[in-house]
Formats: C-alpha cells, sequence, structure tokens
C-alpha cells in the first residue's frame, strides 16, 4: 500500500469534524441557553458559553411546570407502544419468517402499503372513530393509535432477525415433540433478544416524536404528551427562552438513551422501515 | 385435525397485527376517503351530508392549494437532494477505518435521534435573533441587511424547514449509503488501482455503479416520504408567513386541526393520494421502460 498524502488525511479529519460540529451544534445550543440565566439571556445574546451558568430553568420546570406531567405521559404511550407491538411484531414477524402460506403475500403487501400512503389522510377519520368510543384525549387512544402505526415497520424489522436465526433448531426440538409454539417461546425468542430490543427501542423512539396525532387527539393538559405540552408552552409563554430550552433537553433524554441502545441495529432498522424516517 | 392446525397456524401467529391494522389504518383510510364527498365539519351538528364533487370544485379554484403543491415540490426537491449530496459525502468519508471511527459516526448519526418537533423548535430558536446566533452570524458575513429571522421573511422562510431538515435527515442517507458501500468487494478497488485507475477512476466505474440501485431506491422512497412529513413546518412556521411555506401535508392537517373542516380535509387527502400514486407509477413504468431498453 501506498502511504496516502498527509493533507489528504488531514482534508478528512476535518471534513469528518465539520459533520459533527454540523451535526452537534444545535443540541448544544439548546444546552447552553437551557443553563443560561435570564439577566445574561439578553446582554449576552450569542456568547458561545454564558459568563456564569445556573440550573435554574432545569428546576423551575421540575418543580412548577407542568412538564413532569407530560415526560409522565410520553413515557406511558411509549413505553406501552413499544412493549405492545414488539409482542404482536415478534408473532406476525415469525409467521412470515417461518411459514409459507396463501395469505402471506397480501399480508405483506397491505404491510408495505401501510408505510407507503400519508399519515396525515388519517388524523380526521381516526378522530371520529374515537371520539364517540371516549378514546380521544386519552393516552390509551394514543397507545392503540401508535401501536398500529408501528406494527408493520416492527414486523418487517423482526422478520429479518428470525431470518438469521437457523431453522434447525426449532425442528431440533419439534422432534423431541415440543409443539412450534413453546419452540418459538423458549428457543427461538431468547435467541432474539439483542433483536427484540432494538424492535423497543425504534418503535420507543418513533412514538416518543409523534406530533400530529397526539395535536389532534389530545386537547387537555392532563393527558398531553410531551410535544403537545412543549408546543403549547411555546405558544403560550413564547419568551421563557430558557425554560423552554431546559424542557427541550429533558425531552432529548430518553431519544439520546435509546438510541444509544439501538446503534449498532440502525441499518437493520432503516432498512426494515424502508420509508420510515 | 392436526393438518388443520398446522394450516391455521402462521394465521393465528399473524392475526392480531393484521387485525389492529385493518381497524386502525385499513378502515379510516376508507372512511378518509368517503369523507371526501361529504360535509363533515366538526363544530356543526347537522353536517354530514352528501356533497357529491363539491369539495373538489373548490378546491380547484382555491389559490392556497396551488400555492402548496409548489411548495411541496420545491420542499421536497431541496430536501432530497441537499441530505442526499451531504449524505453521500459523509457515508464516503466514514467508509475507510480510521482512529476514532465509531465515536465520529455515533456523533454524527445523532440527529437522527433527536424527536422531530424538538428539532424543528431547536432550528426556529437557532434561526431566532434574541436567542439564537444564526441571523447574527448571518449579517456579519454579509450575507443578510440585518439580523433578522428569515422564519417571518416570505421570501426566505421556506428555508428555514428545509436546514432543519436536511440536518435530521442527513443521518438516514449516510446510514443506507454507508451499508451499501461496505457491501462492495474490497478487491475490486486493488485489481483497479494495479490495473493504473486513479481515486477519480475507480469512484466512477467501481463505486457508483455499485451504490446506483440503492441510490434510486432510496431516494424514490424518501422523495414520498418526505413530501409527507410536516411535522418540522407545523412546529417552524406552522405554514406562514402568508402561507410561503404550507405544503400539502400540512395544508391537510391544518384544514383539520384548526379549521375542523373534516370533508375538506379528506377531499386535499385523496387528492395528495392519487399524486402520490401516480408518481410511483411513473417510477414504475421508467424501470419497465429501463429495463427493456437493455
Amino acid at each position: 500500500m501506498r502511504a496516502k498524502p498527509l493533507f489528504l488525511t488531514i482534508a478528512h479529519r476535518l471534513a469528518i469534524l465539520a459533520y459533527i460540529a454540523f451535526a452537534l451544534f444545535p443540541l448544544y445550543w439548546l444546552l447552553k441557553v437551557a443553563v443560561t440565566p435570564n439577566d445574561l439571556l439578553y446582554s449576552e445574546g450569542i456568547r458561545l458559553w454564558p459568563s456564569h451558568a445556573s440550573l435554574e430553568h432545569f428546576d423551575f420546570v421540575l418543580r412548577h411546570s407542568a412538564f413532569p406531567v407530560f415526560f409522565r405521559n410520553s413515557l406511558i404511550v411509549s413505553g406501552s407502544t413499544a412493549v405492545i407491538v414488539t409482542i404482536l411484531a415478534s408473532l406476525s414477524g415469525y409467521a412470515l419468517s417461518r411459514f409459507n402460506f396463501r395469505g402471506k403475500y397480501w399480508l405483506v403487501a397491505l404491510m408495505l402499503l401501510t408505510q407507503m400512503f400519508p399519515l396525515v389522510m388519517l388524523v380526521a377519520p381516526i378522530f371520529k372513530i374515537l371520539s364517540p368510543l371516549g378514546l380521544t384525549n386519552s393516552l390509551t387512544g394514543l397507545v392503540i393509535v401508535y401501536t398500529a402505526f408501528n406494527v408493520p415497520f416492527a414486523t418487517f424489522l423482526m422478520q429479518s432477525f428470525f431470518d438469521g436465526i437457523p431453522k434447525d433448531l426449532e425442528e431440533a426440538a419439534m422432534i423431541d415433540g415440543a409443539t412450534q409454539f413453546v419452540a418459538f417461546r423458549q428457543i427461538i425468542l431468547p435467541l432474539t433478544l439483542p433483536g427484540i430490543a432494538a424492535t423497543l427501542g425504534f418503535v420507543f423512539t418513533a412514538a416518543w416524536s409523534e406530533l400530529l396525532f397526539s395535536l389532534m387527539l389530545i386537547s387537555g393538559n392532563d393527558q398531553a404528551t410531551f410535544p403537545v405540552g412543549l408546543l403549547s408552552f411555546v405558544s403560550k409563554f413564547s419568551v421563557d427562552f430558557g425554560q423552554m430550552m431546559a424542557a427541550g433537553v429533558l425531552a432529548l433524554i430518553p431519544a439520546c438513551l435509546f438510541f444509544l441502545l439501538i446503534q449498532r441495529y440502525l441499518v437493520q432498522g432503516l432498512t426494515a422501515g424502508a420509508v420510515k424516517g | 385435525m392436526k393438518r388443520i392446525a398446522d394450516g391455521a397456524a402462521p394465521y393465528l401467529y399473524s392475526a392480531p397485527a393484521l387485525i389492529l391494522i385493518v381497524t386502525v389504518m385499513l378502515v379510516p383510510l376508507v372512511l378518509g376517503v368517503s369523507y371526501a364527498f361529504r360535509d363533515i365539519q366538526l363544530l356543526n351538528p347537522f353536517s354530514g351530508a352528501y356533497v357529491g364533487l363539491d369539495h373538489f370544485r373548490a378546491l380547484s379554484e382555491d389559490q392556497a392549494f396551488y400555492r402548496a403543491l409548489r411548495n411541496t415540490l420545491w420542499w421536497t426537491g431541496a430536501s432530497v437532494l441537499l441530505q442526499f449530496v451531504f449524505g453521500l459525502i459523509l457515508a464516503l468519508l466514514l467508509d475507510k477505518p480510521f482512529y476514532g471511527r465509531g465515536l465520529a459516526q455515533a456523533l454524527v448519526f445523532l440527529p437522527w435521534a433527536v424527536p422531530s418537533f424538538l428539532a424543528g423548535l431547536n432550528w426556529a430558536w437557532l434561526f431566532n435573533p434574541v436567542v439564537g446566533p444564526l441571523p447574527h452570524w448571518l449579517f456579519g458575513l454579509g450575507i443578510m441587511s440585518g439580523p433578522s429571522n428569515i422564519l417571518s421573511d416570505p421570501q426566505l422562510a421556506m428555508w428555514g424547514p428545509i436546514v432543519a431538515n436536511v440536518w435530521w435527515g442527513i443521518p438516514f442517507f449516510a446510514i443506507t449509503l454507508l451499508a451499501a458501500l461496505q457491501a462492495i468487494p474490497r478487491d475490486l478497488y486493488e485489481a483497479a488501482s494495479i490495473d493504473g485507475a486513479g481515486p477519480v477512476q475507480r469512484f466512477l466505474s467501481i463505486t457508483l455503479p455499485f451504490l446506483a440501485p440503492t441510490i434510486a431506491i432510496t431516494i424514490l422512497l424518501r422523495t414520498v416520504w418526505i413530501s409527507n412529513f410536516a411535522d418540522l413546518i407545523i412546529v417552524m412556521t406552522n405554514g406562514g408567513p402568508a402561507d410561503r411555506t404550507q405544503i400539502v401535508a400540512s395544508y391537510i392537517f391544518t384544514q383539520a386541526f384548526k379549521r375542523l373542516d373534516f370533508g375538506y380535509a379528506s377531499a386535499i387527502a385523496l387528492v395528495l393520494l392519487a399524486l402520490l400514486l401516480a408518481y410511483s407509477m411513473l417510477i414504475v413504468i421508467l424501470r419497465q421502460w429501463l429495463l427493456s431498453k437493455d
């Protein structure tokens, strides 16, 4: 191998640094304004770090605002959605991975279709359906809607993980007298644990980020999820930048935790979802 | 008996998912199509009558809708192109091992994990001259005549959501393209450089042909997805100023959410669906044509 010219290596590292700076700068700024005391916010507007930092905005947001409630609501909705979707998607993903059946083509086609059409089309009809059932302005309603939206992509994701496990394993168990479901539960599922963790992470992140349906379906403050609460806070108190950004930092925490969890599976997840962001 | 049970097994495994998809997605989809021909207003208990093609007639004279169509093209085209170009460069930069690649990869992919509403708010704040640095920097560089908010400038407002979208979407392209890059057999490059091919030639005759299918599929699917992606616009500008950033998807949402006019919203949604179908058909036909040409 020829040694690469030094300037190419330097240019490469500089380009990587530029990308990292571009990726992190908005988040850095969010954190910076969140720790800037109000009296310095305007006088030191575009300084890269305030002359003294404080956690007063976090303190206020955690103790005197409704954000802990929004955070809890979002946690309930995203957590339940992730668990339910993962259970349903392991079952259907297993069916797609291990069986050849007549309806398979139609099932796959239906799931692909749901990934292609604009979900915003469903905002009005879903509201109309859920409203007489008492499921608007309810966390349960949101969980049902999010679960349905995420099942198709999670099914493809789980299928890709099942495909990676040799069939011989459950065939051996079935020769020993286990039914296929027992073999699935006791042999295949434990082997797919990393895949299950990745699916949980992807679905949690998707549910945590969803905006339009939670805006449409939730109206009261006590059932509001984080995006709804943050947006109504922004439109009401649009001058409390420090508090808004402190709340924003809070919304970022679970998303970043799950990002670390699923980092290794990003490629698989994005290609399984195909059209999913 | 056993054979019947075996035949039913795959259906039993997929039944819960299937039932949920049908009731929560397929039924509302069909219902939504029927709304397009009815007068459905949430606040008016006497609405609900069939109005035939009235909504579509109103739509054909709705200047805001035509503006939203043009904005959708602009928003989608600029976002996809910039995300693709910067995503491809990033994937090429990350392709070869170097010290600290794992960490660099985790950091540059982080924006993908940021919830879209937060990405929108974050960039709206960066563009806000009160707390954000961007207007001051643009002014300092002489690009803008004063440190003002581009989100309230009708000529420039669309760039706000586009920049946020590019920031948020680069990782998606980079990850998919990186996976495709790593699948190219390494010995091809060695053979080519032994035969005397320079880096540009290797890129053009090995990398690009291998990447082409992935690039094509990713861009086509991403185009559909981004044209429907209204979150950033709703959060950052809400379609304003003066509808300059309204895309069709955000227009549908505004009609349903603000004006509670479900009938009209569904009519626009139906037109959008038809346009997306036409786009998909066009791609299928194009693909057939390209295949038959070879």
